[in-house]
């Protein structure tokens, strides 16, 4: 049996990191993730954990030292959000084609500029082609279990890259909530201890990590990258269901919510799915045949698996939280369709843009878009499917 | 025991082996294969190394030149990689994860590009947490690797393909930066300046000394560039001569915040004998460019002087 508890988001990311025990942890300050790093050197300085905690002076450090600690052979974790990532950027990428099981916490925010503290993806979706396995989170118990599955996922064979969980800034991340959290030794025999093949430290074998990789190797080394995160959609059902034998709680790419007769659904990710769920049950109440897929696993992108789960609506709305400025709509409202197109499955599709800069999405907003949903089931007829919620007049 | 040549090259095998790509004439191969004598040679070393010219042209996948384990990661960072991996080395260890009975050491080298301007935030910040790891700067006064543009340590007056010298602004218009100054001032165990001069024995006895000095350490090393500076490239070693003996570049070292100038000119020579053999100062040979051999001359005095001054003051007392 788990232990209840009421924590923040931010309390139950700093618990899993907790209970995982890294050995190195680089982190460096930036709302709405500080009280990671906060939460997390307390345990440090208390000897609750044999972690070598990094106060870095930047983000790009941030995430250097995790590349340099990882790579030497220990598991490394970090936390930031928003500008924070976008100055880790360059080493974003390094670290998943140096193929490292880094594992952080994101606690989406907004991106300048203007300055915004709040919460969107635009963060996430930043850095949605660097290789990185991304898993979302609902609430506070989502990002704590996804944690706790991250090293499983990041560290197989297989696999071999690095993994962020995100979560709302503010939303999840500064709400308290009830949570169910799994015992200390439960977690630690889940995760196991990091075995690396080969490490900057074994005085046995040395070996040398980012190398000038010219036009001879490159094509290759990224495309093994590519296959590594190809194969992590096994490993990432895999460690689900063993994680479902240990708490009861099930996972896979994407949650299913009243979708099997659903005619209008709306895909979305992070909090937002929690009151869309509000809606579909007072839409169902009506009558109203409205059902909701929520993206856990945003990369790997589940192409093969989406559309047998949207294939059969009348029409069909996504939901980004960030908007790519292309003037043909989100990132996620692409790779859905694109994945639609691919199956042969033509559903009526439009995008919302919403909540950004922590715009409030109230369930008004949600009922707006299957309102409209349910005239396009009608009709047919979309106008633009390139949409905004919850805009100011 | 007394330094001596012929006994480090035959007790001390390269762990920097040759078959790399670096120019004949340049000055950083013989700074990195003398660091790494200053090893012990059963302890294991990490190697991290800013993008920049020695990076790429000593491990070009799937060959290295590096003996030890090596880490590169990107041009500004060499020094968090770094400290990353040092922090991982303490906790492994504290906790019995790594074999207790072996020596792990963390030198890391950047060009002055990746020290001077684009890493030093990095820098400044491993070494103020206090990072076990030695940190060497092959300083060649420009960013070479991609052809030759000024940096902040690029002397005044230098012809670079980002200053050229030109009919109305006759080159770099600012003064290089003193960053062994910087480094000083963040009151690290031990900062030296130094060069692969005459026998390498200053440039060996600092490295040893950084290398097993326990906690954050820098040195500056210049490293002349044969293409960027423009000397025929067996003239290597006498360049070295004339930084050091025009007072150019002093050689010196900071040990818990003392200084001690290593090497003192017994004839200071004129700052023309360094200038002369290279085409990036050809320019200040121009009649009428007077003033500006002059004015170079007493920015090397100002700071030899500065530095005999800080001797002094902090060895009082």
């Amino acid at each position: 049996m788990g232990i209840r508890e009421r924590l923040s988001g931010n309390e139950a990311a700093a618990i899993a990191m907790k209970q995982i025990n890294p050995d190195v942890v680089a982190a460096f300050p930036i709302t709405p993730s500080t009280e990671i790093p906060q939460y997390f050197s307390t345990f440090v300085s208390n000897g609750a954990v044999d972690t070598e905690f990094v106060a870095v002076e930047s983000e790009h450090s941030a995430m250097s030292a995790c590349v340099g600690a990882e790579a030497a052979g220990s598991r490394a974790m970090t936390a930031t959000s928003a500008n924070g990532l976008s100055y880790m950027w360059e080493m974003i990428y390094i670290a998943s084609s140096l193929r490292l099981p880094i594992v952080m916490s994101l606690v989406n925010r907004a991106v300048s500029g203007p300055l915004n503290i709040h919460n969107d993806h635009s963060d996430a979706m930043g850095v949605r082609d660097s290789g990185w396995i991304m898993l979302f989170s609902e609430n506070n118990q989502e990002a704590y279990d996804n944690l706790v599955m991250a090293h499983r996922i990041a560290e197989n064979k297989d696999v071999l890259l690095p993994l962020m969980v995100c979560q709302d800034g503010f939303i999840t991340s500064h709400s308290i909530e009830n949570i169910e959290l799994i015992e200390d030794n439960k977690v630690k025999e889940f995760v196991g201890t990091y075995k690396p093949e080969h490490y900057l430290l074994n005085d046995k074998e040395p070996i040398a990590i980012g190398p000038l990789d010219v036009q001879t190797y490159l094509f290759e080394h990224k495309f093994q990258q590519a296959e590594a995160m190809r194969n992590a959609k096994k490993v990432i059902l895999e460690v689900a269901k063993d994680f479902e034998k240990m708490t009861g709680r099930k996972y896979s790419f994407f949650e299913e919510y009243k979708m099997e007769d659903a005619e209008i659904g709306i895909v979305c990710m992070n909090s937002t799915a929690g009151t869309t769920k509000t809606v579909v049950d007072s839409l169902r109440e009506k009558g109203v045949k409205a059902g909701m897929v929520k993206i856990r696993v945003f990369r790997p992108f589940p192409a093969d698996e989406l559309p047998e789960a949207l294939g059969n609506l009348k029409a069909l709305a996504v939901m980004d939280k960030a908007d790519s400025l292309n003037g043909a709509g989100g990132a996620l409202f692409e790779d859905v369709t694109a994945s639609m197109y691919t199956a042969k499955k033509q559903v009526p599709t439009v995008n919302y843009i919403y909540g950004i800069g922590g715009r409030d999405t109230t369930s008004k907003d949600i009922e707006e878009i299957y309102t409209a949903l349910e005239d396009i089931a009608k009709t047919g007829n979309i106008d633009n499917p390139y949409r905004y919620v919850g805009l100011r007049k | 025991m007394a330094y001596n040549l012929k006994e480090v090259m035959a007790n001390k095998p390269s762990r920097f082996t040759g078959g790399h790509r670096m120019c004949a004439g340049c000055g950083a191969p013989p700074i990195a294969r003398m660091v790494l004598r200053a090893l012990k040679p059963e302890d294991h070393a990490v190697i991290s190394n800013a993008t920049g010219c020695m990076e790429v042209s000593t491990f070009i996948y799937p060959y290295t030149a590096w003996t030890d384990s090596f880490i590169h990661t990107a041009f500004e960072n060499a020094a968090s990689t770094c400290s990353g991996v040092e922090a991982a080395y303490k906790s492994l260890k504290r906790q019995g994860k790594l074999p207790q009975d072996k020596t792990t050491k963390f030198i890391t080298f950047g060009g002055d590009g990746g020290t001077y301007d684009i890493g030093i935030q990095a820098l400044s910040g491993a070494m103020e947490r206090g990072h076990d790891m030695v940190y060497v700067c092959y300083d060649n006064g420009a960013y070479m690797n991609t052809g030759i543009q000024r940096s902040s340590a690029t002397p005044k007056f230098a012809d670079t393909t980002t200053s050229p010298a030109g009919s109305v602004i006759p080159g770099k218009m600012q003064s290089r930066k003193d960053l062994t100054e910087v480094m000083a001032s963040h009151h690290l165990p031990y900062v030296a300046q130094t060069i692969a001069y005459t026998n390498f024995k200053d440039l060996y006895e600092k490295a040893e000394k950084a290398i097993y000095t326990e906690g954050p350490c820098f040195l500056n090393v210049l490293s002349p560039c044969p293409r960027g500076w423009g000397y025929p490239t067996d003239m290597l070693m006498e360049i070295n001569k004339l930084a050091v003996e025009t007072c150019y570049w002093p050689l010196y070292e900071v040990v818990d915040g003392k200084y001690k100038i290593t090497y003192k000119p017994a004839k200071k020579l004129p700052i023309e004998e360094f200038l002369r053999p290279q085409k990036r100062f050809k320019h200040m040979f121009k009649p009428g460019n007077e003033w500006m051999i002059e004015e170079f001359q007493k920015e090397v005095d100002r700071r030899w002087n500065e530095l005999l001054a800080l001797e002094e003051m902090s060895n009082k007392e």
